[in-house]
């Protein structure tokens, strides 16, 4: 701060409690009508204090679910949610970690087809080429599969061009050490490489852990059998019922369970969570 | 491209390392969008017996159909719409938060994590807040006069996607604009108060200009987010509607395409947006990579 305002700092202070009261309020409101029974929204209007509830709702909805919405039970779509989001930052830290190996230690022809071709993936979102990549999912059979849900996702053009960059500021002494010790090119990845990527790769874990997390569209498309629904999607099937026959207070005790994990790794690995972020933007 | 002084002598090794990446992008990335451009010049009869190659005619037929047209405007308002109202809540909380030093983390952290949340559950928790029967704003906005009614309504219901895309938004635009001031030196801003600038003037002056790439950077990025990683809001909130009012392009082709079954129409959309991806794309790179300079 350059000088003292005292009527500056107060204003400051005064849209900062605003914009957080702006970002809580909407999960504030969801989490009250999770805390309170069935009756309490007949009224016409949402309690704005927590119910005694809490504990019921959360374990209902955990344990036996809203069976008329057709979703199971929270905790196997959460325990789905869980492994897809594994296997995807898991499966794109692998193959990109590869990939940015051969493309910076290595020449060979076609290398920068190799390149082109990754980044390619950078303009092809689902969202645009929706039913074709379903085709090609059904006739490999991988619907209703934990493969079908994470494999299509697994391409990873950003995490490349991550590892790409950080493997280029490696100095060159240290291979040419490691050659003149005989490493072969495995050897220095494993032992020499790898444990200098650990930061990129926890922070990247991070971000790609909710990208995976997060997903709506794909799991959509490719689940009809409930025991593979994630709780991102479940949830919505479970909110299109509630329009009917309003069970707000299980619906939210499901949103805010399907929030908790991701939303706890930002607050909990937040340096993490902002250096993944600000590089893979790069 | 840029590699190593010293390079590994193995042939196979660098193929065999691509492999896996390459595999899923090929199968899943390129083949279906080569199949999409393939099937948006071809028209299949009802049964799926037979494909005839058609030309331009599906292009032509989605530029002169009403709803399409309808589905581009609406794009372009809400996309518009979530840019400016996200990014420019998030520089004012991004310039309070630079300006106070002691609680500065506690504030970042309360202000970030919405980027954790998925679309569809931001949907979701909007939905809930403005339900016409049970919401708190309506009743609220029922004291003042104003009748809210979203599913409706098809101003409100735009106004209601457009204030869950921001507010999803928020959180990301904020750490990139705080990351960009902290990079504005101090001693510009310290000379800029000797010679007797007030702190607005030292914003709009000094501050705002030097963070135009970040401003430049994030423009491009927010556009994208609107128009393609908001379907989970839009599936969630309004379905498209009412009467096509929120019906935006990423909705309008999965609603076309996967329910409505209109595959030369729905491959003709994927091409187009494709372009309008790469465009983004190719934009970000070219002048992201240099940045706006002085």
């Amino acid at each position: 701060m350059v000088e003292n305002r005292p009527f500056l700092s107060f204003l400051t202070h005064l849209v900062l409690i605003a914009g957080v009261l702006i970002v809580v309020f909407p999960v504030y409101l969801a989490f009250v009508a999770s805390t309170h029974a069935d009756g309490e929204f007949l009224s016409g209007l949402v309690p704005l204090l927590p119910g005694p509830n809490l504990v019921e709702n959360y374990w209902h909805m955990l344990t036996v679910g809203i069976s008329t919405a057709g979703a199971p039970p929270l905790w196997i779509m959460l325990t789905n949610s869980l492994i897809i989001a594994i296997c995807i930052a898991v499966g794109k830290i692998i193959i990109s970690l590869l990939s940015a190996y051969a493309i910076v230690f290595f020449k060979f022809p076609f290398r920068l087809l190799a390149f082109w071709i990754i980044f390619i993936t950078l303009m092809l979102p689902v969202e645009v080429r929706i039913i074709p990549t379903f085709k090609v999912v059904a006739d490999l059979g991988l619907l209703n599969s934990y493969v079908g849900l994470t494999l299509p996702l697994i391409a990873s053009a950003t995490a490349t061009f991550l590892f790409r960059q950080f493997f280029l500021t490696i100095p060159d002494e240290l291979m040419e050490a490691a050659r003149v010790d005989g490493a072969g090119p495995l050897k220095f990845f494993r032992d020499i490489l790898l444990p200098l990527s650990r930061t990129n790769i926890a922070a990247l874990f991070v971000i790609l852990f909710i990208y995976g997390w997060v997903q709506y569209l794909w799991p959509l498309l490719v689940t009809t059998d409930s025991r593979y629904y994630t709780v991102v999607m479940g949830i919505k099937r479970l909110a299109a019922t509630a329009d009917g026959e309003p069970q707000w207070h299980l619906v939210m005790a499901a949103v805010m369970l399907a929030m908790l994990p991701p939303v706890l790794v930002v607050i909990f690995m937040q340096r993490l969570f902002v250096k993944g972020l600000v590089e893979t933007e790069k | 491209m840029q590699t190593k002084r010293t390079i590994f002598p193995n042939k196979l090794l660098p193929y065999l390392l691509l492999t896996p990446q390459l595999a899923v992008t090929l199968i899943f990335f390129i083949w279906p969008a080569a199949q999409a451009v393939k099937s948006s010049f071809e028209r299949e009869d009802p049964f799926g017996f037979r494909t005839t190659f058609i030309w331009f005619e599906n292009y032509t037929r989605l530029f002169s159909e009403a709803t399409y047209l309808n589905s581009v405007g609406k794009t372009a308002l809400f996309a518009i719409s979530v840019t400016l109202l996200s990014m420019s809540l998030s520089l004012l909380l991004a310039v309070a938060v630079n300006r106070v030093l002691r609680t500065n983390r506690l504030y970042t952290t309360l202000l970030v994590w919405p980027y954790a949340v998925a679309p569809v559950v931001v949907g979701i928790l909007w939905w809930f807040m403005f339900n016409p029967s049970i919401g708190i704003a309506p009743y609220l906005m029922r004291g003042l006069g104003i009748d809210w009614n979203h599913r409706i309504d098809g101003t409100d219901a735009m106004l209601l996607v457009i204030m869950a895309a921001s507010w999803k938004q928020i959180s990301y635009n904020f750490l990139f604009f705080v990351a960009g001031l902290q990079s504005v030196p101090q001693s510009l801003t310290e000379a800029a108060a000797i010679d007797g600038a007030g702190p607005f003037k030292r914003f709009w002056t000094i501050v705002f200009p030097l963070l135009s790439p970040t401003t430049f950077f994030l423009l491009i990025v927010n556009i994208n987010y609107a128009m393609f990683d908001t379907f989970g809001i839009i599936d969630a909130t309004t379905s498209g509607g009412p009467a096509q009012a929120t019906n935006i392009l990423v909705y309008k082709v999965y609603a076309d395409g996967f329910l409505g079954l209109n595959i030369g129409s729905s491959a003709a959309q994927s091409v187009v947006l494709m372009l309008i991806v790469i465009a983004l794309t190719a934009v970000q790179f070219r002048f992201v990579e240099r940045r706006v300079q002085y």
